[in-house]
């Protein structure tokens, strides 16, 4: 049984904007999986959706063998969403936040009590616990989120761009806290524009792009496809004259700094010999851009 | 065995949680919720009870203050059942909390007499409060305790109704005081709060009995006084119709997603 299988699944709003194009997706029980796509590709539509959040105009949506038409409850049940806006009651403390939702999801205030101060200890939120969650900083409000998605501890988590705008330490413990999530048998489906995060975190991934599945695959065969790399170069000495290349495509940024395309059937090792043999000595290289922005970025060019 | 204890009546706990939820919210904001329709009921009474009633003399037999007070606690108990489910409903939808509910797997039954236990529980509490006040200006008689409770329960039930529908539909804070002020208000006005409809005029004594508020408030007098310008079981009737029609009304929208899904 597949965590999440969506079959033709289309969206048509009002205006007859069509943001779901009938999209096929399937999520394994226990997978980190990542859905990407530029703004308004149609990410949010399709959790939207599966959260009931959203109607569909056609195709299904089961969540662990549950279909959310027939029955959505026992779908729901399965299911804790963070969604990209904040949508919590600003008067409300964090506490209240989290325990209420366990009461909507049926379970009793003692275990919703144990249980919140569960995750909320685990995201450092329990002195903030009696809190007015309007009082709250932005990444507080993002990890009550995640405290409050997994109150009712459920088979799988969607995260909507749940790191958008928290700053890079943060962001590091809530991507240790996923994995140990994840790690525990919670099947994750997250969104992000942080390809970083993707790349780091997801096993599988599907590209989704203007209502439409353009890749589908686990995060290894993506990277696979990827046929070229750029790398920066910071030099130990200024440079005036690069060397001549066959295989590799140089420019330079400054005195001491150099960007070089190199083919993915090429070896890097060659480039050193090159660099060696001009006399030219590197003190440190680096992506130019994330592995998975840069096939990302071609892959939308490409369709 | 333990968690089959505790997941026993989990549609129950949900309810439970939205309810508390409600009560909770319009008592943490009680200088808004509750003490406002206070003043103003203790001003009706001082007014019109005090002031003007001795002048206008006895209404059906009864002192006008006497009169006047089940008129006036309806009255608190209808605007507030109104104004606390709207308020609320349309709150959850603009600050976006609706989908705490909406993710849940909670039936839109259960929504609904949720929200409506809120709007019911905030229009009895302000009906007690405002009766405390009116027994500083009149006495209160009680000619039937259970067609009283009976009224009272079945307003605030059709009005937290109607205010469900309002904050569904509403869109803007604009949308939740036009029909308060431009619909409601006037029906309670003319609603039999302050006078007998056999003061007016043929013509608009039939007018009057288009209005659903003339029943609430001569069923809830007759409750107290034993005295009313209409029949109370047509009265009940046409409660119990009011509070079906917006209650599907209510269950349709809220299955349907309006304003609420996109």
């Amino acid at each position: 049984m597949k965590a999440l299988e969506i079959n033709n699944l289309t969206k048509i709003y009002k205006n007859d904007v069509k943001a779901l194009d009938n999209i096929n997706l399937n999520v394994s029980q226990g997978d980190f999986f990542a859905l990407l796509g530029p703004n308004g590709a149609g990410k949010s539509s399709t959790i939207s959706i599966i959260c009931d959040l959203s109607m569909k105009t056609s195709g299904s949506v089961k969540v662990f063998g549950h279909d959310i038409d027939e029955h959505s409850n026992a779908a729901k049940s399965c299911i804790g969403v963070v969604p990209q806006e904040i949508n919590f009651s600003q008067f409300e403390t964090c506490l209240e936040i989290v325990v209420n939702q366990g009461g909507f999801y049926g379970i009793n205030r003692r275990l919703a009590l144990e249980r919140a101060e569960k995750y909320l200890k685990k995201l450092d939120l329990w002195t903030k616990r009696n809190e007015r969650s309007r009082n709250l900083s932005g990444g507080m409000k993002r990890r009550l989120m995640i405290a409050r998605a997994l109150v009712h501890e459920p088979k799988m988590l969607i995260l909507d761009e749940p790191t958008a705008g928290v700053d890079v330490e943060l962001r590091r413990s809530m991507w240790d806290f996923l994995i140990d999530i994840n790690k525990q048998g919670v099947t994750i489906v997250l969104t992000t524009h942080y390809l970083e995060e993707a790349e780091s975190l997801c096993k599988n991934i599907a590209i989704i792009d203007h209502g439409k599945i353009v890749e589908n695959t686990s995060m290894k065969i993506l990277l696979s496809k990827l046929k070229k790399e750029t790398f920066i170069f910071d030099l130990t000495h200024p440079t005036k004259k690069l060397p001549s290349m066959k295989n590799f495509k140089i420019n330079s940024i400054d005195s001491t700094t150099i960007e070089v395309e190199v083919n993915r059937k090429n070896n890097i090792n060659e480039l050193f010999e090159i660099f060696n043999e001009s006399g030219i000595s590197v003190a440190s290289m680096r992506n130019k851009r994330n592995r998975l922005e840069e096939l990302f970025i071609n892959l939308l060019n490409e369709k | 065995m333990k968690n089959k204890i505790m997941y026993k009546k989990p549609i129950l706990i949900a309810l439970n949680t939205i309810i508390l939820k409600e009560i909770t919210r319009f008592t943490r904001i009680w200088m808004q919720t509750i003490l406002p329709p206070t003043v103003s009921m203790s001003l009706y009474f001082i007014i019109f009870g005090s002031l003007i009633g001795p002048r206008i003399g006895t209404m059906n037999g009864f002192g006008y203050m006497e009169y006047i007070a089940p008129g006036i606690i309806m009255m608190a108990i209808i605007s507030n059942s109104y104004g606390n489910v709207v308020s609320s409903f349309f709150g959850a939808k603009f600050q976006k909390h609706i989908e705490e509910i909406l993710v849940a797997p909670i039936p839109n039954i259960i929504i609904l007499i949720g929200y409506v236990a809120g709007g019911v529980a905030r229009g009895i509490l302000v009906g007690i409060v405002v009766t405390i006040v009116a027994l500083f200006f009149t006495k209160l008689n009680l000619y039937s305790l259970s067609i009283t409770i009976a009224i009272v329960l079945l307003t605030s039930i059709a009005f937290s109704l109607a205010g469900f529908i309002n904050g569904v539909f509403a869109e803007k804070f604009d949308d939740i005081a036009i029909i308060p002020t431009f619909v409601l208000m006037p029906l309670i006005y003319l609603g039999g709060v302050f006078y007998s409809i056999d003061m007016l005029p043929e013509f608009w004594q039939k007018i009057s009995i288009l209005n659903p508020i003339l029943y609430m408030v001569n069923a809830f007098r007759y409750g107290m006084l034993g005295e009313s310008d209409i029949s109370i079981t047509y009265a009940f009737t046409i409660l119990f119709v009011f509070i079906l029609i917006l209650f599907l009304i209510s269950l349709y929208l809220l299955n349907r997603g309006t304003r609420i899904k996109n």
